[in-house]
């Protein structure tokens, strides 16, 4: 077992339990952090790619890593918005539910 | 590291992604959530993958920890009718179904990736010399792939620009979060005043060093806008009013830099974002000297969330 084949292995299990996290758990913010989980993975498995490409004295192939800097710092930005809808929400009805029958004038 | 270390630390952040989508308490799981971050900093280590360790400890775990921690004690008290949501046995068995194939999946893709992995490597090693600066990464940032790294800076500012438009009308052009009542002379006062000396010194050295070593505008950025918080947040100053000339023109000095950058390309070089030879280390680092505070201020506002009182005393 050689180390990208270990967090290969990893990023998958990530994904798997982002996504089972993101359809059973109710609360938005617990779907947030779901959702941070399944993008973690990806990103892993866009570092092992690039593990894989190490040539010319570099660790990596470079452009997937370059890019990992760019999708780390646009899943911020996304996350921060999710937030703000999510605390906007809450002002505004009392509660945070994605449910329809729930959070309107309770 | 060792095999046994990869496996380790592979196990302790499964457990710790396995704690946080399972536990009862939001709060917890959040919680849970920062040590996870770190331990995949220590991933991105072992994967050789430097400035993308930088960036998700200083992104990733920190500023995203942050947010997370603040959001989940501000909807605390909507936990309880939320948990009565719960989904039934069938959903979380269907659910689990659904993840285990997805994870199966992916696992057989990894297993057959091509042994001969494809690779821009020695290309950029190639070419790394006409942009002037020693690390790769900076050279597809801000070279190779400045585009992206333009429209990245732009998604950042039109994420704050749709954060600022859920702000109540009243609030409108005000200041975000809530009026800090920290003591004074209390202790997050008293880091408030040590710490950002020394964290904007690091800041800048991690920014100035990213052009030849791991490190870069984006994890110095991220160094900066955590410092400014730190001030806010101990209430030594107040966060700015969103309608203030010198917030606006910071929030975009760096992307303006950069598009007039890539305007100058087309009437110089031929075309957008290309640079002239021998002037390319010159304007990479005058974009990136334009993006630093740029990215320092709509990273920490991203944070602070929309406008939420009135800016100017009434």
């Amino acid at each position: 077992m050689t180390t990208t084949t270990i967090f290969g292995f990893c990023a998958a299990v990530l994904v798997g339990l982002g996504l089972y996290g993101l359809i059973v758990n109710p609360q938005p913010l617990r779907k947030l952090l779901a959702f941070n989980l399944m993008g973690n993975g990806v990103f892993l498995i866009c570092a092992v790619i690039a593990r894989r490409g190490a040539a010319a004295g570099m660790g990596g192939d470079p452009v997937p890593q370059a890019l990992l800097i760019t999708a780390i710092v646009v899943a911020f930005a996304a996350s921060a918005l999710a937030v703000a809808l999510m605390l906007r929400l809450s002002e505004e009805t009392g509660a945070c539910s994605l449910s329809s029958t729930r959070g309107e004038g309770d | 590291m060792s095999i046994a270390t990869h496996i380790s630390l592979a196990l302790l952040l499964l457990g710790l992604a396995f704690w946080t989508i399972v536990v009862r308490d939001t709060f917890s799981a959040v919680a849970g959530f920062i040590p996870y971050g770190l331990l995949l900093t220590s991933a991105w280590l072992a994967l050789a993958a430097i400035d993308v360790a930088l960036t998700e400890a200083a992104i990733g775990a920190g500023l995203t920890g942050a947010l997370l921690i603040a959001a989940a004690s501000r909807l605390h008290k909507t936990e309880i009718a939320a948990r009565a949501e719960q989904r039934g046995t069938i959903t979380r068995i269907l659910a689990a179904i659904l993840a285990t194939t997805m994870t199966a999946a992916i696992m057989a893709c990894i297993l057959r990736l091509p042994d001969r992995a494809p690779t821009l490597a020695p290309t950029v090693a190639r070419h790394l010399a006409q942009t002037g600066v020693g690390n790769p990464i900076t050279a597809v940032l801000l070279s190779f792939r400045a585009m992206d790294t333009l429209l990245e800076a732009i998604v950042l500012l039109v994420g704050l620009i749709a954060i600022w438009s859920l702000a109540p009308d009243r609030a409108w052009g005000g200041r975000p979060g809530q009026a800090q009542t920290e003591d004074p002379k209390g202790p997050l006062a008293y880091l408030a005043r040590v710490l950002p000396p020394i964290g904007i010194v690091i800041a800048i050295y991690i920014f100035w060093v990213g052009a030849d070593h791991p490190g870069g505008k984006f994890q110095g950025a991220t160094i900066l806008a955590a410092m400014w918080l730190l001030v806010m947040m101990s209430g030594l100053s107040d966060a700015p009013a969103i309608d203030r000339g010198w917030l606006r023109f910071l929030l975009i000095v760096g992307p303006a830099a950069f598009i007039a950058v890539g305007f100058l390309g087309v009437v110089v070089a031929g075309a957008f974002l290309s640079y002239p030879t021998g002037f390319a280390k010159l304007l990479i680092v005058l974009i990136e000297a334009a993006l630093l505070p740029s990215l320092a201020v709509t990273l920490a506002l991203l944070l602070a969330g929309p406008p939420r009182r009135p800016g100017r005393r009434a």
